[in-house]
């Protein structure tokens, strides 16, 4: 078991009243897992990847992240939470424009207190492993969209966390990259890495083991208690 | 930390025009600073120099009333005060410190001598037989004093090499005749001191304070005085110090020994000019004003550190979805403050190096255009470029900190 939510509950003040963007929600992820979350914006998908990255807390409910409790970490355990178990691939690539594509893949290393010469091994076997051994050096400005994308799921992997969270990775791409990224995605689930991905698109979240729907902030689908 | 400086570098070069801009309040202030200290200090050691001049070391010792110095010119030695005897300086000599000592009469402004029908116009000295010793004097051609010259009263001169320019016209002056008080002295030598220290003049100010040490000067034994002058005036005593350190020591032990053995009663007393002492009070003189100044430039530091926080805020505004990723991706909050801490230090860091180098170019062109002094105190340098660095540590909290507390959902969503 990599985590476990039960009864988890998200509200936002709005004005006056108070908007439950998650209800009940439960969620298990285990080893090997390849999970895609579908939902239409709105739906409190996105609340629900910030809560599972653990960059945002729930109102309510147990959230277990291998042994340790959520609710009970610092801010700083947070950041170490974020460095070593997961591994984040967003929609809009979320490279550093003045770093080089194995400096933005070594990123997560240096936070981490990595070495500079374990980093720089590291990041170039991430940057293999996504099949850009040959870009090493360029910028994200002289990559293409799909390109970027397979940098940050290089960085994602670099650490090699225990979950990877992917945030609509197609969504700021052409069919053909995005089609390779899924591809890409598939060879790593294959290689052992389990992969939590929320989308809109059903083409995309098919390519997922499991489906889940969310809609209104109810979760549900897939091997999980209706 | 290297990593992050080594970023802060490249950050700063990559707005090279922002960074620029940024930093010239703090190079601004820093150079008005260092400019403002070079010259004070440049000042300083002139007077000092002036004053002390560099490495003869002596003290002049001189008979006071009631505190105040006592002109010894043209007056005759008062009651209760008695000569100066070659015992008495024998004695002087054995005190701590005290290498040579000597005591002479002198007219600061000498009338009644000519070299044919040239008036001169300087110094006269009456000397015993170590003054030369005393002040460092080397003999440039002739001779010195000889014990004859004391012994059977020979009307002897000698003339410093300013005067055998000035008198005699570029003619050697040995063995040539001139007439003081109507007596005929013949010149026996030129003498010249050793370290010839120059006051520089820059003024008519400075001309008067100092003038009585650059005008010529022409020497005659002692016993002589009383020939031209036929009275028994006071003398005046100089002590030369073994070391420049011992100069303020030696010379006051000198003038308690004099005052003690050859003074009675209480209305006067032989006291030791501190140079030092003068040096000094003439120093903070220009202190006072030009601490003033500094304060002023300090402003400029503080208009220079507040550009430097807008900046910095700026640029955390601008890097918000970075700062976003970064925190994502477990960067601790400390790590993002030091990152812009270490930026904004770099900002002032550098600029406070450039305005150390405009500071000290700038003085030296002062320097060049209105001819006041110039001394570099790296002291100051080391002091102006960490202060500069701490300004931009302060004015870069506020920036930092505000990055470091960033939401990063939020920032993650920042256009």
């Amino acid at each position: 078991m990599i985590l476990s939510m039960t009864d988890i509950c998200k509200d936002y003040p709005m004005g006056k009243s108070v908007t439950q963007v998650l209800k009940n929600v439960n969620l298990s992820v285990s080893e090997g897992d390849y999970i895609a979350i579908m939902g239409p914006s709105g739906s409190g998908k996105t609340t629900l990847m910030n809560i599972i990255g653990c960059l945002d807390v729930p109102t309510s409910g147990e959230y277990l992240f291998g042994e340790k409790d959520i609710k009970k970490c610092k801010k700083k355990q947070l950041a170490d939470l974020r460095n070593k178990k997961i591994g984040f691939v967003f929609q809009s690539f979320n490279l550093l424009p003045k770093l080089t594509a194995l400096d933005n893949v070594a990123l997560p290393l240096l936070y981490g207190g990595v070495r500079r010469s374990e980093r720089r091994r590291r990041a170039k076997e991430a940057l293999e492993r996504v099949g850009l051994a040959d870009r090493v050096d360029y910028r994200p400005d002289q990559l293409s969209g799909g390109q970027c994308q397979r940098v940050a799921i290089a960085r994602a992997i670099v650490g090699n966390p225990d979950v990877i969270l992917a945030d609509e990775p197609t969504g700021a791409l052409d069919s053909q990259s995005g089609a390779q990224v899924m591809d890409l995605f598939h060879t790593l689930h294959e290689q052992g890495a389990t992969i939590l991905m929320i989308t809109h698109d059903r083409n995309v979240a098919e390519h997922a083991e499991t489906i889940m729907h969310i809609k209104d902030g109810v979760l549900t689908g897939g091997d999980q208690d209706e | 930390m290297f990593e992050n400086i080594g970023l802060a570098f490249q950050g700063v070069w990559s707005h090279k025009l922002r960074s620029f801009l940024t930093m010239l309040g703090i190079i601004i202030g820093i150079a008005a600073i260092i400019t403002i200290v070079s010259t004070i200090k440049g000042t300083n050691e002139q007077i000092k120099k002036n004053l002390i001049g560099s490495g003869t070391n002596t003290v002049q010792i001189s008979l006071n009333r009631d505190g105040n110095e006592y002109d010894l010119q043209w007056s005759a030695l008062p009651e209760g005060v008695r000569t100066v005897t070659e015992e008495d300086l024998s004695e002087l000599r054995k005190l701590e410190g005290v290498k040579e000592a000597s005591a002479y009469r002198y007219r600061s402004y000498a009338d009644g001598i000519f070299y044919g029908n040239t008036a001169y116009s300087g110094a006269l000295y009456g000397i015993d037989s170590h003054y030369f010793a005393a002040n460092n004097y080397i003999i440039n051609s002739g001779r010195g004093f000889t014990a004859d010259d004391y012994t059977k009263y020979r009307k002897t001169a000698i003339v410093e090499s300013t005067v055998a320019s000035s008198l005699f016209n570029g003619e050697d002056p040995v063995g040539r005749t001139i007439e003081i008080m109507s007596e005929p002295y013949t010149v026996v030598g030129v003498v010249s001191q050793v370290v010839v220290n120059e006051p520089v003049i820059n003024n008519l100010q400075d001309y008067y304070m100092y003038s009585a040490e650059s005008g010529g000067t022409i020497f005659i034994p002692d016993v002589c005085w009383d020939i031209s002058y036929r009275y028994d005036e006071p003398q005046r005593v100089v002590i030369r110090a073994k070391t420049t350190d011992e100069m303020a020591t030696a010379g006051k032990a000198a003038a308690d020994w004099l005052s003690e053995n050859l003074i009675q009663g209480n209305t006067y007393a032989y006291k030791a000019s501190d140079l030092l002492e003068q040096a000094s009070n003439l120093q903070s003189l220009s202190q006072t004003t030009n601490n003033q100044l500094i304060w002023i430039a300090g402003i400029s530091l503080l208009v220079g550190g507040i550009g430097v926080m807008n900046i910095m805020l700026v640029s955390v505004t601008e890097r918000t979805r970075e700062i976003g990723l970064k925190i994502a991706i477990g960067a601790r909050g400390r790590r993002i403050l030091w990152q812009f801490l270490t930026e904004a230090a770099v900002l002032t860091l550098m600029g406070g190096l450039l305005g150390v180098g405009a500071g000290i170019g700038l003085a030296y062109m002062l320097s060049n255009v209105m001819g006041t002094p110039v001394a570099i105190s790296i002291p100051a340098c080391v002091i102006a470029v960490a202060f500069s660095t701490l300004i931009g540590i302060i004015f870069g909290l506020v920036p930092a900190v505000k990055a470091s507390r960033l939401n990063p959902i939020e920032a993650l969503r920042h256009e």
